[in-house]
């Protein structure tokens, strides 16, 4: 199966200006590889820096050093030098990403924050509206809830929405950041489900997972992150 | 539906400027500023007053001359040109056409005394429009797009609300499907409510047309809200760019840093 | 003392050619305003020194003035103006059209067809037909140079939706040549068809605006429409009260504190040779008035 992820001594530092220039170190030298079908768990205490490493897997952080190779349309690109829109591109086409909270331009429906990645990349509105009511039925959020912004939503709605988009598309890369975290036992099960249905469509998949239970249920392997400490 | 040709456009910059300055004698505007925009990409220029922003934008749209550097845009017959070698009505046929430019005072960008119709509808006049009938059922169309209340065609914008006339400026720029919007503080001095709802006119419109768009704001959050890229302004120079969700989230330089703590989280 | 003599037709030589140059270049760019060294005149700005010093400038002793104001040869301006050339030019004056071989006109074209030879000198208040619309001088220029009318159109959009057609009755803007855009003077809209193809040369002088522009005989003048609302001359709805011409531009005369009044023709030449000629109106145009002396 190909590598769908190569992570080769990945670092990032913040340095907070305004704090003096206080320097803090967040991973170093993170090295590891996902295949498609695979499924990835980071785990590590808090603060190791899990989400930092899947945002920079996104683009989201700005990498200081190493390479972060990512599988698009073909070839390896690497995001940690890439132009912003090749970035772009590859989140368009490759890389879906589930953050841990829901963040959703306002005023939007639920049902087009749903669709939206689906009609970027082509699909009808009509289609893509279709598809992500398919999904938000089956995570449980009801109809008479989907013309309405999500911002007004508990927090589990918000990240059963968040979800929602995440899924919707066909990314053979998918991150996620979390994404049981606030739901109850029935909508946990429902997410494992769409897990293993991408597992199972061969996308590579990389995910923080605090809940034991859940991650032995989805967990390929297991990369703990302390590997990577920054010395401070 | 993104057919082959536009794919093919999509690959070819729309706009590059290179090393472009300002200086008013030894005061220095804008000081060496190069960026490529390509077709459907919205870029903020964000920066305080005097950051050199609007100075920055008056030289990619050709309405002040550069010190230094160059600016060229491809032509909607594929050709990149140096906008300094455009004659002079080249240079206004395409402002009127294939361009749009937003000013942050509607006033400045409409005629008050004639009729929103008369208004959106001298664009396609200039180009060489001549049957009244479709003219205002052109105009009204665009009217109804910006969700102004088509019955006030006939009405002078001096009847309008400050929201109401941007949505009439935006109107009578996009009536020619330009391919590239400048837009100088589109949003500046409109009540928060106004904002929001024109902003999403602006979003939706910038992704069904495939608008390229240059937005010059001093507010971060319609840059969020807006553009797919960044540059930082500071003192005439840009002192960082990047994807907007990378330097909002990720700030590197002391002053992005200073200006993205200073917003008020929601 | 001894009255000053004048130079012909007041001018000095100088002067004149001068404003022949600017003629000639205005005739050699149909429509297009060439500005133009205006000299003081011993007539205030307004009183049509622009068409005075055009026609100065074209007089020659053979030459056959007539000179109308709205049409008349016998209101003041006319007469004032003929009266000048007379003292300074000592050329004969006319007022039957089809003799004289220079009309110096304000604000109306005669109503006798022109033949080639003769030349018509209008009195022009405001050239620019874009003033009104864009203030800027520099703005206009430049929008002639480019052939930027957009906006003259806009003008017209705009009376169209005001007021269901175009509302410009006079100085309504035509298109010259196919190029410029020119305003013809406040001449009636009921005048713009005869400017087309007229085998007479037509000059226009503004003094006060500093501006002289031509259209030289046959050339194509269209006037400014929509498609779906093209330009229709205005059709009076009854004939002159004293001739009976059904084609001719009507003036509305008071007879009365009652508020009677007839429509004659403007063109007071032309009503009057109709009337020698044996035509006979109505006389009047009110019908419960009773028949007017004499």
């Amino acid at each position: 199966m190909s590598v769908m992820i190569e992570m080769t001594g990945a670092e990032k530092t913040f340095t907070m200006h305004l704090q003096g220039g206080v320097r803090l170190p967040v991973v170093r030298g993170v090295t590891f590889q996902v295949k498609a079908g695979e499924c990835v768990v980071l785990s590590g205490p808090s603060g190791a820096g899990k989400s930092s490493i899947l945002k920079m897997i996104f683009g989201n952080y700005r990498c200081d050093g190493g390479r972060i190779g990512i599988r698009h349309e073909g070839a390896m690109i690497d995001l940690a030098n890439a132009e912003p829109r090749d970035i772009l591109s590859v989140r368009r086409a490759t890389i879906g990403y589930v953050s841990q909270f829901l963040r959703a331009i306002p005023r939007v429906p639920t049902i087009d924050v749903v669709a939206e990645p689906l009609i970027v990349t082509g699909t009808s509105r009509a289609d893509a509206r279709q598809q992500a009511g398919h999904l938000l039925r089956r995570l449980n959020i009801p109809e008479r809830l989907w013309a309405l912004p999500p911002s007004t939503f508990s927090g589990g709605e918000q990240q059963r929405v968040n979800i929602a988009r995440g899924f919707i598309s066909d990314h053979p890369v998918l991150l996620l950041d979390e994404p049981t975290a606030s739901l109850d036992a029935a909508n946990r099960e429902v997410v494992v489900d769409l897990i293993d249905e991408k597992k199972n469509a061969g996308v590579a998949i990389v995910a923080i997972v605090h809940d034991d239970e859940i991650r032995r249920w989805i967990a390929d392997r297991v990369v703990d992150v302390t590997a990577f400490a920054a010395a401070a | 539906m993104a057919d082959v040709q536009r794919e093919t456009q999509c690959d070819q910059p729309l706009l590059v400027a290179e090393g472009l300055s300002k200086s008013y004698g030894r005061l220095a505007a804008c000081r060496d500023v190069s960026f490529t925009l390509y077709p459907g990409e919205v870029l903020a220029i964000v920066g305080e007053s005097g950051s050199g922003k609007t100075t920055l934008l008056q030289m990619l749209s050709a309405q002040l001359a550069s010190s230094a550097g160059h600016v060229s845009y491809r032509m909607r017959d594929g050709v990149l040109r140096d906008l300094n070698s455009l004659g002079e009505a080249e240079r206004r046929f395409l402002f009127r056409t294939d361009w749009g430019y937003v000013r942050q005072d509607p006033a400045q960008g409409l005629r008050m005394a004639f009729s929103a119709g008369a208004n959106v509808g001298e664009r396609l006049m200039a180009v060489g429009w001549s049957h009244y009938g479709r003219i205002r059922d052109a105009a009204s169309s665009w009217l109804e797009r910006v969700e102004i209340d088509t019955a006030r065609i006939d009405d002078a914008p001096r009847t309008y609300s400050g929201g109401m006339r941007q949505r009439l400026q935006i109107a009578r720029n996009l009536v020619t499907e330009p391919r590239l919007v400048f837009m100088d503080e589109p949003t500046g001095g409109l009540d928060v409510s106004v904002q929001a709802r024109l902003l999403d006119l602006m979003r939706n419109l910038v992704s069904e047309l495939g608008l390229a768009a240059i937005v010059v704001t001093h507010d971060l959050a319609v840059a969020r809200l807006l553009s797919h890229r960044v540059m930082v302004m500071k003192g005439g120079e840009v002192i960082e760019t990047g994807l907007t969700d990378q330097v909002l989230d990720d700030p590197h330089e002391p002053y992005t840093q200073l200006l993205v703590s200073s917003i008020l989280p929601p | 003392m001894n009255a000053p003599a004048y130079n012909f037709a007041y001018l000095d030589e100088q002067t004149k050619r001068m404003i022949r140059r600017a003629i000639l270049k205005a005739v050699a760019i149909p429509g297009y305003q060439v500005p133009f060294a205006s000299r003081e005149m011993p007539m205030p700005y307004g009183w049509g020194t622009g068409g005075v010093q055009v026609t100065a400038a074209i007089l020659g002793p053979d030459d056959v003035l007539k000179v109308i104001d709205q049409g008349s040869d016998d209101t003041t301006n006319a007469i004032s103006i003929r009266k000048f050339f007379a003292k300074t030019a000592g050329v004969a004056t006319t007022t039957a059209t089809t003799e004289a071989t220079v009309i110096q006109t304000r604000h109306r074209i005669p109503e006798a067809p022109l033949h080639a030879g003769q030349v018509l000198v209008y009195q022009v208040p405001i050239p620019e037909p874009l003033r009104f619309l864009e203030p800027r001088e520099t703005e206009t220029r430049r929008m002639h140079a480019l052939a930027e009318y957009g906006l003259m159109h806009v003008k017209l959009y705009e009376d169209i939706a005001r007021f269901g057609h175009i509302a410009t009755s006079y100085a309504y803007p035509v298109k010259v040549n196919a190029r410029y855009v020119m305003d013809p003077s406040p001449t009636p809209k009921f005048d713009n068809p005869k400017m087309g193809n007229c085998p007479a040369l037509q000059l226009f002088g503004a003094g006060r605006e500093k501006r002289i522009y031509a259209i030289p005989p046959h050339t194509t003048v269209v006037s400014l429409d929509f498609e779906d609302h093209p330009f229709t001359p205005y059709r009076f709805d009854a004939p002159c009260a004293l001739c009976g011409a059904g084609d001719a531009y009507l003036d509305e005369i008071v007879t009365d504190d009652n508020g009677s009044r007839m429509f004659v023709c403007s063109d007071t030449d032309y009503c009057e040779s109709r009337q020698a000629a044996g035509h006979r109106g109505s006389e009047s145009a009110a019908p419960h008035k009773e028949r007017a002396h004499g």
